[in-house]
């Protein structure tokens, strides 16, 4: 049996791997992450001279080797940043960590493997269990809780109407989330709400959104742009028709996904769409009373400073 | 059996123009996309129902080796449910929203399997195009 709160203490001090995205088109959701963070008094530590998660191309040419690169990036959290607990935001980065642990706790050619990579690179080699990886929506509901964002924020998104739109890394495939699917207070990999629960309790209205685990077309977004705009345009136009005036996004390749699919179906379909599209820990953060330049707001190409003025957000 | 390209003009003109017993096609035309899908593996569409929808046998029809098709498994679900809402209460006063709702669900779901259609050859999770990019090497 977990003691829930000596868990809670634990991922308090969490090593941060914000991976490839949050440092480039992402960079909202990676300010915020830490503004929260900050506001919230939970320690980041930055996984030391972290490397790419091996992300979809990687894993296209060689799943072997996108297994070592994750498990490098486990590696250097446990014998590096001295921390075995891994905190990720970015969706991708999630799935692929959570995958090589699967890989490497599943099968024996994998684990030979990357103890082959690893040793010619020079690092310790990562063993399964050594490390857990998290979300930052499992970081954020586990050490503060729909209770503690209550008390925080005083039900300061009131009034917002949200689609909480998880895309598909987070909940697939179902076998890498052991921890998942496990009743009453685990997350769902078919019916996700951890997003759903932490907005609720800063006051916000979750509108019935059926499209929250829906492809997004983020991999086909140069090599086939015109599905990616048709697949994106169907869930702007889902969340709108859902009442939705806010899409609450917690995946960086969704989130920009979303924003220039939105713009371009304007301009190559003629379809205009109005709602706003923000990272979860923006919206968050607004709730906690932080400024959007704070959380990187002014970043995102979907203008969302005049809605959240008329709000009262900002 | 309608081409794609006809299954998602005639969805978009339900989203256009939604009555409430456009619920029984729009879930018809979930099950053409799928029947696409499963004539293009070489197999026979079954005739079975799952919780009592043949959308959901024909789901777990094609996803039967191919793990990647489970990412529109909810999608069929939504369907199914947004199908349910539709016919149970067709009087409700919001039934064309709720009618054109349907029809966005129905059509990520055309999206989605015409997109994997065009690019048969999957990533191990979701629709990358490994074996396409192999080609090019192959074959520049």
């Amino acid at each position: 049996m977990v003691d829930v709160t000596e868990r809670a203490k634990q991922l308090r001090d969490v090593a941060y791997y914000p991976g490839c995205a949050l440092e480039g088109s992402g960079n909202g959701y990676d300010v915020s992450t830490r503004a929260i963070a900050y506001a919230l008094g939970l320690n980041l530590r930055d996984v030391k001279d972290w490397n790419c998660c091996g992300a979809m191309e990687v894993k296209n040419i060689d799943p072997k080797v996108q297994t070592y690169l994750s498990s490098r990036v486990l590696s250097q959290a446990v014998n590096k940043t001295k921390n075995n607990i891994v905190m990720a935001p970015c969706n991708g980065c999630y799935h692929n960590l959570k995958k090589a642990e699967y890989d490497l706790a599943h099968d024996e050619n994998s684990r030979e493997i990357i103890d082959k990579l690893s040793t010619k690179a020079g690092h310790q080699t990562y063993e399964a269990g050594q490390a857990e990886t998290i979300h930052a929506l499992d970081w954020i509901k586990e050490t503060i809780g729909e209770e503690g964002l209550r008390e925080r924020t005083k039900g300061k998104l009131a009034g917002l109407k949200i689609a909480n739109y998880y895309g598909c890394m987070y909940v697939r495939p179902r076998h890498i989330f052991p921890e998942k699917d496990q009743g009453p207070g685990s997350e769902s990999t078919s019916k996700p709400h951890f997003m759903d629960d932490l907005l609720s309790a800063a006051g916000a209205e979750n509108v019935e959104f059926p499209l929250k685990t829906a492809c997004c077309g983020g991999a086909h977004t140069l090599s086939d742009s015109d599905m990616s705009t048709k697949l994106v345009l169907n869930i702007l136009q889902a969340a709108e028709a859902s009442g939705a005036e806010v899409i609450a996004t917690e995946c960086p390749t969704c989130h920009s996904g979303l924003e220039m699919h939105q713009i371009r179906a304007e301009k190559r379909y003629g379809k205009k769409t109005n709602v706003r599209i923000l990272y979860f820990t923006q919206l968050l953060g607004l709730a906690l009373g932080i400024g959007p330049r704070k959380l990187g707001i002014h970043t995102n190409i979907s203008d969302s400073i005049d809605f959240l003025r008329e709000k009262g957000l900002t | 059996m309608k081409s794609i390209a006809e299954i998602e003009e005639r969805i978009d003109e339900i989203h256009e123009n939604p009555a409430a017993d456009a619920a029984t096609e729009l879930l018809h035309l979930g099950e053409e996309v799928l029947e696409h899908w499963i004539c293009a593996r070489g197999e026979t569409p079954t005739e079975a129902k799952k919780e009592g929808f043949r959308l959901l046998a024909l789901h777990r029809q094609g996803a039967k080796g191919d793990p990647s098709f489970n990412a529109c498994r909810e999608t069929c679900r939504e369907l199914v449910y947004h199908y349910n809402l539709v016919t149970s209460q067709s009087d409700h006063p919001e039934i064309e929203k709720r009618v054109q709702l349907a029809a966005l669900v129905a059509k990520h779901l055309v999206l989605f399997i015409g997109g994997k259609l065009q690019i048969a050859g999957l990533g191990e999770f979701c629709c990358s195009a490994k074996p396409l990019r192999e080609n090019e090497i192959v074959n520049p």
